[in-house]
């Protein structure tokens, strides 16, 4: 993917040349190994500081938030369909946008690699469909395929699903993909061992709200988690609170969330937090067939009353 | 200064003497990293990690900690009076603590144990505890420490510091509560004359290491509202998505705020961990909120630990450069960039 960034640079300079947008939202060559950094560009002298590469896996969406310029931004699958999102929510205009779309193969796990690597990575480079890892004079190769963040290894939308330029071919995208293996998986357990499952998945979690900031779903003005007339949840780490955050910040993404991994990345004790919502995306599937972001004039189906409803309370 | 040889074959014998008359506590790996944590009965910490995910900050400052009880029951004679917790202050020995995250404790300290205020929760625990620090041989290549004040050998307000030597510990006996923990485990063995060059070598060796480095030379002399003002800081904050990852992770960040939880007619006062990179931080009760844009918050962090904390203190800045705001920070805010920028002593165009 690392040719994108040429032709991310040259669209990018012809937009702000041609006053067609105020910026341009892409991403940084990153200070550490696999990270870039988010950014805006408004000078058509100042593209070159454009990247593209295996480390974008930030949801660039989040930071179109209720902005009022004209914006170029660069949207690989998942940043798509919450641009979708935000456009369904008039959280954007489409007529702000200038979507520059990036088909995707995906983005690499820097813990998955951390671990693999077993010592301190110095160095990170790719080589088509290689990843190579040097550290302490050492260097290994991994192929991307077997590195992938977890969602990207599952993802059915590679290809940005909106967009007024392409920065490439479309890839192919994933068939026959099983994107709900562990979810079943802890459907299948008693409620005892699901509870304890849950316990031990939310243990480290120190309440930053990493995971809430760093999803484009998440812009209430004031979190519950943050209300205090009346408060909702505790500010503790006492675990019920903890646990109460995690589960209703999930169920306020039902029929939203476009798994894009940004939560779980973002998270700095390894939360494997995409568990609730990877559930709440399952019931959505299979009781509205819906996949979010796909349609920019379709409201997701918990905001919407339809007649057809599986469910018999609400007819 | 008095430097005793620790056998590792004695190692574990010696920590379970003290063991019997403290709290042990050390670093354990727990799935994918290691943090502080209490060590069981014989338990061993796990000194094969380059420094800890989380600071050791919480073993003297817990993220939730309470202070008061209370009871709404107006029959109780008690209503309305705030009862002082209940809490442990019993001495405890951390082991391994790096060498920068004790200077981090000396910096916080500044902060709690004023003349005017003291903290006696911070204090109290702070005093009961004595640090062993572990020698940092293999400095991530994101530590900048050697440059914020500290260093992989660095003493300060380290009781004893452990240097690794093959099947040895060399371990440099800093304060009396060094040579009292020594004393109870057992550890008397002296090393030979020539031992501290030998610990000056590999202190050496460690700092050449460190590949990182800040400049914070001309932060002194700027004008705090020159800074202020600078027109970088809509670049260094746009990224930011005003998580506490950076404050929590942090050794020298102390910000805290106060809950009162009530259970029936059970009432808690406790404070916890505050970040100012939240929004609600600086809410006022009117509603007003005199950081309410993400840059102001941003700006603030860097501009306490980089200028305000070293304006108020001339004890350097609120910085130990362990990294690890650079390491886990989601979006790549890296504090060495914004303190290259702060230190310029011109305004220069945005971009590095």
């Amino acid at each position: 993917m690392l040719e994108y960034t040429e032709k991310i640079r040259e669209i990018s300079k012809q937009l702000l040349k041609e006053c067609k947008v105020d910026m341009v939202i892409g991403f940084r060559k990153g200070t550490v190994p696999m990270m870039n950094e988010p950014t805006f560009i408004k000078s058509a002298n100042e593209v070159n500081q454009l990247v593209w590469d295996s480390n974008c896996g930030i949801n660039l969406a989040n930071y179109l938030t209720n902005r009022k310029e004209n914006i170029g931004i660069i949207a690989k699958g998942c940043d798509s369909r919450n641009i979708c999102v935000h456009l369904v929510e008039n959280k954007i205009r489409r007529e702000q946008l200038h979507i520059i779309g990036v088909p995707c193969k995906g983005m690499i796990d820097k813990r998955k690699i951390a671990d693999l690597f077993g010592k301190e990575i110095l160095n990170v480079e790719e080589d088509g469909e290689s990843i190579v890892v040097e550290g302490d004079g050492t260097a290994k190769v991994y192929k991307k395929k077997d590195v992938l963040q977890e969602n990207c290894a599952i993802c059915i939308h590679r290809n940005p699903v909106i967009y007024d330029d392409l920065v490439g071919d479309l890839v192919e995208e994933q068939k026959d993909v099983d994107r709900y293996e562990d979810v079943r998986k802890i459907e299948a357990m008693a409620p005892d061992q699901r509870w304890n499952y849950f316990d031990d998945l939310l243990k480290n979690c120190i309440r930053c709200y990493a995971c809430r900031n760093v999803c484009p779903l998440c812009y209430c003005p004031t979190c519950f988690v943050d209300e205090s007339r009346p408060q909702w949840v505790g500010k503790s780490i006492d675990p019920t609170d903890t646990r109460t955050f995690h589960f209703l910040r999930a169920y306020h993404c039902a029929g939203r969330c476009t798994d894009c991994g940004a939560c779980e990345r973002a998270c700095p004790v390894n939360i494997k937090v995409r568990t609730f919502t990877k559930k709440l995306e399952k019931d959505v599937k299979e009781l509205f067939n819906f996949d979010a972001g796909l349609d920019p004039d379709v409201r997701p189906p918990l905001d919407v009353y339809k007649t057809q409803d599986p469910e018999d309370f609400i007819k | 200064m008095k430097v005793l040889k620790i056998n590792k074959e004695d190692w574990a014998d010696g920590l379970k003497k003290l063991g019997e008359s403290c709290r042990l506590l050390g670093p354990l790996k727990d799935g994918e990293f290691h943090n502080f944590k209490e060590l069981g009965r014989g338990e061993l910490p796990d000194f094969n990690f380059q420094n800890t995910r989380l600071s050791p900050k919480s073993i003297v400052y817990p993220q939730s900690e309470k202070m008061f009880d209370y009871t709404l029951d107006q029959n109780d004679p008690n209503h309305n009076i705030l009862k002082e917790a209940v809490k442990d202050y019993s001495p405890q020995v951390v082991m391994g603590i790096r060498p920068c995250d004790a200077k981090a404790l000396s910096l916080v300290k500044l902060n709690f144990d004023t003349p005017e205020y003291k903290d006696t929760y911070w204090l109290k625990r702070f005093e009961s505890t004595t640090l062993v620090g572990l020698a940092c041989h293999n400095p991530c290549s994101s530590c900048f420490c050697t440059s914020a004040g500290t260093g992989p050998f660095h003493p300060e307000a380290l009781d004893m510091l452990l240097v690794e030597d093959n099947d040895q510990f060399l371990a440099q006996i800093l304060t009396e509560k060094g040579e009292a923990i020594a004393k109870t485990a057992g550890w008397s063995t002296e090393a030979g004359s020539d031992v501290q060059k030998q610990v000056t070598a590999m202190k050496e060796a460690a700092e050449g290491r460190i590949t990182s480095f800040i400049s914070a030379e001309n932060l002194k002399n700027k004008s705090a509202m020159e800074i202020y003002e600078d027109p970088y800081w809509e670049d260094v904050s746009f990224s930011c998505i005003n998580c506490g990852t950076c404050t929590y992770l942090c050794p020298t960040c102390w910000c805290f705020d106060v809950q009162d939880e009530t259970c029936g007619n059970c009432g808690i006062r406790m404070r916890n961990w505050d970040s100012c990179m939240y929004p609600l931080f600086s809410l006022h009760g009117s509603g007003h909120n005199p950081r309410g844009q993400k840059l102001q918050r941003v700006r603030q962090r860097f501009m306490h630990k980089l200028k305000y904390f070293l304006d108020k203190y001339d004890e350097g800045i609120q910085c130990v450069g362990c990294g690890r705001c650079v390491r886990y920070c989601p979006v790549n805010i890296d504090i060495r960039r914004v303190c290259e920028l702060m230190n310029r002593s011109e305004a220069c165009p945005v971009t590095i």
